[in-house]
């Protein structure tokens, strides 16, 4: 199995006690830790370079704006971005998708079109969605999911079709763990003239990410699931798409020229960038992605997949277990129901254990009702987990098997 | 006390066999019914009861999906407040929501009988919503009631 223990030396927080146990730490999917260079670089720029950006005639600030401007030339090439300004920064995958909901929406979408979406999304990629439905009167459908976690493909033809002006779906879903195959569907897509989203949120720095090679119109990820700081994210949009578009928030930053009456606006992506940004964010997004560089994409989807593997097996032998998901090729994360305890039963007396999972809807709420389960536990992986730390999950899972039946 | 006996409070066995055979468990007709559900974790409950002439509980059933908290919980309640009139009920749920949480004065200990064993809630404070659900189904229930009277 694929070994980067040697990474956790950069994880200070993974070396701790939590109830008098070692902290085992899956809940990845959630959010993931963060490695000492990245901290290490949010306190360089506050102690050296703290300024505003973009408007500074000063050393200080060209030097936060240099950085800044950076991050986003990282963002760029670290999905295959065709260039810089296709970045837009944002708080979060929820907020990238919102802002697609609310601008394109409004201007594109009309009474009895289609959004068309999966039976897997996130709630963040399906009540963006009611929303801008309730507002245009457009109409939402989705592909419904099969048993073993994958999309009803065979309706593909029935439901995207040229009625659907826009298709929204998540790349990994974080329920399931399913890789969806979302550059056969935005081919698809793109050759009935639908605009694509796709929801990153689970796949940007766990799997090779490259938004062109994909053929989407728009990606959304977040910054603190690959190990940058929370409050940053990225929608990452193709130009001409996003040159259509109309502003988003108005203020500062966003603006050629400003009069009383009427104002101009600036291009993408400082368009849809209004008022100061989460500058230490964007700059600890930048190192997070040269931390990640420095591992490999390659080699972190490879750990996740053996890791994840490895635990499915283990997992397999608890006594009243189902396990949800795809068997095959799935990302790094294992969801499960157990016949004797709910997922908060379990979730309470892992963390008893030091062991931190996941348990409940896993804001999916119509997938839960779609297996039949109130809820899951999860366990969800990065790439400083280890086999020994599946271990000793499974010896403490077993332990509540006894102890709830 | 070590976190693992705080678990071993928590989930006694009383609460346990509560959990998984619930009492007073089913629907009933001709009813107030009430759904609660705490949208963080998505357990879900219906309660079913039957009001007296003077608004006291005549009988209570709950159905419903959660952990083993507000299952046992919920069905330790219905022994209680079954047959109860609604100021005894009222008074049962201020000294109950006194038992999970620590806060407040419990009246009326003897009242809540076996409920007490709730009490490792305390130690749990993001289960208290748990403990709480099939109460806050009933005092919805008895609000309603009230009105429709």
């Amino acid at each position: 199995m694929t070994d980067l223990s040697h990474l956790r030396v950069d994880f200070p927080i993974l070396h701790q006690q939590v109830h008098g146990e070692p902290l085992v730490y899956f809940d990845n999917a959630a959010s993931s830790q963060k490695p000492r260079q990245v901290i290490a670089e949010l306190t360089r720029y506050y102690e050296l370079d703290n300024a505003n950006v973009h408007r500074g005639l000063y050393e200080l600030s060209n030097r936060a704006t240099d950085s800044f401007e950076a991050a986003r030339k990282k963002v760029a090439c670290f999905i295959g971005a065709g260039s810089a300004d296709e970045v837009i920064f944002t708080r979060g995958t929820t907020e990238s998708i919102n802002l697609v909901a609310q601008v394109w929406a409004a201007q594109f979408l009309k009474a009895g079109d289609v959004i068309l979406y999966t039976g897997m999304e996130h709630h963040s990629n399906l009540v963006p969605w009611q929303l801008a439905a309730r507002r245009t009167g457009a109409v939402l459908k989705h592909i419904p999911v099969l048993d073993d976690g994958t999309l009803d493909l065979t309706l593909l033809d029935l439901l995207l079709t040229e009625q659907a002006k826009l298709f929204a779906c998540v790349h990994v879903s974080n329920s399931l763990g399913t890789i969806n195959p979302v550059r056969e569907l935005c081919a698809k897509a793109r050759a009935l003239g639908v605009t694509t989203l796709i929801d990153g949120a689970q796949a940007a720095g766990h799997l090779p990410v490259n938004v062109r090679d994909i053929g989407c119109d728009f990606y959304a990820f977040s910054g603190h699931k690959m190990c940058a700081p929370t409050g940053i994210g990225v929608l990452y949009g193709k130009a001409e798409v996003l040159a259509k578009m109309e502003p988003w928030h108005g203020g500062g930053e966003m603006i050629e020229s400003v009069t009383l009456e009427a104002s101009t606006y600036k291009a993408a992506p400082h368009r849809f960038e209004a008022g100061t940004p989460d500058i230490a964010g964007v700059i600890g997004l930048g190192a997070a992605i040269d931390y990640l560089e420095s591992v490999g994409i390659e080699k972190i989807h490879q750990h996740g997949q053996e890791l994840t593997a490895y635990a499915m097996q283990c997992l397999a032998e608890l006594p009243g277990i189902r396990l949800l998901g795809p068997q095959g090729d799935r990302a790094s994360l294992a969801a499960f129901a157990l016949a004797c305890a709910h997922p908060h039963d379990l979730v309470e007396f892992a963390n008893t254990h030091g062991l931190a999972l996941r348990g409940g809807h896993h804001c999916t709420q119509p997938l839960m009702k779609r297996f039949k389960v109130p809820g899951t536990s999860r366990a969800s992986f990065y790439f400083y987990n280890t086999a020994a730390e599946v271990d000793r999950m499974m010896d403490i899972l077993h332990r509540a098997v006894t102890f709830f039946s | 006390m070590a976190l693992s006996d705080d678990l071993r409070d928590l989930y006694q066995q009383v609460i346990l066999d509560h959990s998984k055979s619930p009492r007073n468990h089913g629907q009933l007709t001709d009813c107030v019914h009430v759904h609660g559900d705490n949208p963080t974790c998505g357990d879900e409950i219906d309660m079913y009861v039957k009001f007296n002439d003077e608004g006291g509980i005549a009988d209570i059933k709950f159905d419903g999906q959660g952990c083993a908290i507000s299952q046992a919980s919920a069905s330790m309640m219905t022994i209680k407040v079954k047959g109860s009139r609604r100021d005894k009920a009222m008074a049962m749920l201020k000294d109950f929501r006194s038992v999970v949480t620590g806060e407040g004065s419990v009246q009326d200990e003897d009242a809540l009988g076996e409920l007490i064993l709730l009490e490792g809630v305390q130690k749990f404070p993001q289960r208290v919503k748990c403990a709480m659900l099939g109460w806050r189904a009933l005092e919805q229930a008895m609000q309603e009631s009230a009105k429709e009277s």
